[in-house]
């Protein structure tokens, strides 16, 4: 279907408000056939997606499901030690046939006809291929070799899987460029990564709005009372809204300060800054500075369907799956590394109750991100305004109180729309 | 001499009127009272089925003794901001092992509905199992360990109220 808007049929429909980036039409989060080009143009298109941690593979024959876009994959170890992602759908009548969230086999069966695929996401059988006493199975120009599910290129990096279905995909670093590559080092920073567990959630907001709201650090000043109240980020900190020269990755970066220091005019304007605020176990807020870089929170955003939470000691990856316009799943993996102690270990888990759906900033997010969708859903038709720092266009921004990243995603996604 | 089978009854009546009171301090939003089921040195953990049968730790909520229990209540009920809704959680099939030690094992179902004022279901925001440690505090009895272990992984949008 044709949704440029010179379309006829789309005449008044999916234009862009003015000539600028300041103001972002509800359409782009709320319309099904937008939706379905994104699918199409971004996920399937020419993007790296995030699939998988190497740490979740570790043996030939491992595998576990995922996803690319709303498209599930399979991601699978073979014998000779390199990861494959394929589509979960069976050639013959379309069968999800992974059911399973992980495992290790040795080769996948359909369960409804038993289709037979190797590690590596190739048919290899096919029950009575040749019928039963020369009557019936397949025509004889059938090949096993054409009916392959439809595999993915791969890379990795610092134990991170990534697919995509353009099979001649630049390298990741020249996908992410240097500057967001410099944050991702910094916390994939070489050592083994051990599995912590996972979270998983539905949301029902559109999906950009999640890389909108980690593209924000204007909510964080003013949303989060534990950001504001122990220093983490609050306006005047040392902090930075990175982007990269697209436009389509970003990292918030902030530098954990003094909150003594912040001074009466940014407390007066910040409702959630609560102060003297005491935790009765304050362990949960220590910072154990254990990574090569200025920054204690970084929250990385790589198009287009991973978050990289580094928020102090808790770490963890957020893949996005989109479901449809109004609706994504959001699986979290988190992590620590080889080498941690126990009670290192304990300290990622009790900081963990930030994040996550339940977590002190996490449900609020969610919540907040809930509430939008609830706006363009009820009060239809209207825009949103993006216009804090003029003065930067789109891109990165050195203050908190800016939303030129978010432009900067928006004028990628509306080159590579067509919109 | 107390007939043994009479000192189990009175002991899983006991736990059953733990349950329905400690669901109770939930279902009014009461949080400050939740925290008092709880020992001073009580693990408190909402954990997947997923995580927890795969001996992976992570908790939706996380809380190494009754202090960090507390800020979880004080957070919930002073800064954290989520739209407003009412909870019912209900236990059931209870299973009661004492323990040589005096503490005594218990595992129940439970189903948690949540409703958002703005629609009209409630909607089943957790169903799953505790699997608990009682202790006793003079008289009374109180939680060393609640382990929620939560079956549907995919929670929707958020878990504001602990379970
Ligand atoms: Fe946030």
């Amino acid at each position: 279907m044709d949704i440029s808007p010179e379309h006829p049929r789309n005449a008044g429909r999916l234009l862009w408000p003015g000539d600028d980036l300041t103001r972002i039409p509800d359409w782009v989060y709320t319309d099904q056939e937008v939706y379905e080009r994104e699918v199409e143009r971004i996920f399937h298109g020419r993007t790296w997606n995030y699939v998988a941690l190497e740490a979740e593979l570790p043996n030939a024959g491992d595998f576990i499901r995922s996803n690319v876009g709303p498209t599930p994959v399979v991601v699978s170890r073979a014998k000779d030690g390199a990861v494959h992602v394929f589509e979960n759908r069976c050639t013959h009548r379309a069968a999800e046939f992974c059911r399973e969230l992980t495992g290790n086999v040795k080769e996948f069966v359909c369960p409804y006809h038993q289709w037979t695929y190797d590690l590596k996401g190739r048919l290899q059988g096919v029950p009575f291929r040749r019928g039963v006493a020369g009557a019936g199975g397949m025509p004889k120009e059938f090949t096993t070799a054409d009916h392959s599910p439809r595999q993915l290129a791969v890379t990795t990096h610092r134990g991170v899987v990534f697919a995509s279905y353009a099979p001649d995909m630049e390298p990741l670093a020249d996908y992410l460029g240097p500057e967001v590559m410099r944050e991702f080092e910094a916390t994939f920073d070489g050592r083994a990564l051990v599995i912590l567990g996972h979270y998983r959630h539905s949301l029902p907001g559109n999906w950009k709005l999640y890389h909108e709201n980690l593209k924000d650090p204007y909510h964080a000043t003013l949303l989060h009372t534990f950001l504001v109240t122990f220093g983490l980020l609050v306006a005047g900190n040392k902090s930075l809204m990175l982007a990269d020269a697209s436009g389509r990755h970003g990292v918030m970066c902030s530098a954990k300060s003094d909150v003594s220091k912040v001074t009466a005019e940014a407390k007066g304007e910040m409702r959630a800054f609560k102060e003297g605020m005491k935790l009765a176990d304050a362990r949960m807020m220590a910072f154990i500075d254990e990574f090569d870089s200025p920054w204690s929170v970084t929250m990385a955003t790589i198009w287009p369907n991973l978050i990289v939470q580094r928020e102090m000691n808790t770490l963890g990856i957020r893949q996005l799956v989109p479901t449809g316009p109004n609706e994504f799943i959001m699986k979290w993996t988190m992590f620590g590394f080889e080498g941690d102690s126990e009670e290192m270990t304990r300290h990622r888990l009790r900081q963990g109750n930030l994040m996550g759906p339940a977590g002190f900033l996490g449900l609020e997010d969610n919540e907040a991100i809930k509430f939008v969708q609830d706006g363009m859903l009820r009060v239809p038709g209207g825009e949103h305004l993006v216009a804090l720092d003029p003065a930067t266009p789109f891109g990165t921004s050195e203050t908190l109180i800016s939303e030129s990243a978010i432009r900067g995603m928006y004028r990628h996604w509306r080159e590579v729309m067509g919109l | 001499m107390t007939d043994p089978r009479l000192e189990a009854l009175l002991l899983r009546a006991e736990i059953e009127a733990f349950n329905a009171d400690y669901c109770a301090r939930l279902d009014r939003q009461d949080l400050n009272a939740w925290v008092q089921c709880f020992t001073e040195d009580a693990f408190y953990v909402v954990i997947s089925r997923e995580n927890f049968e795969r001996g992976q730790p992570v908790g939706l909520i996380y809380c190494e003794g009754r202090p960090m229990i507390q800020d979880r209540a004080f957070a919930l009920l002073n800064t954290a901001m989520f739209g407003p809704r009412y909870l019912r959680h209900m236990v059931s099939n209870l299973s009661v092992a004492a323990q040589p030690d005096g503490s005594v094992q218990a595992r129940a179902n439970f189903v948690v509905f949540e409703v958002l004022t703005d629609r009209p279901d409630a909607r089943l925001l957790q169903v799953g199992e505790y699997r608990d440690v009682f202790v006793r505090d003079g008289e009374a009895l109180k939680l060393r360990e609640r382990r929620c272990v939560y079956d549907n992984l995919l929670i929707p949008t958020a878990l504001c109220i602990p379970v």
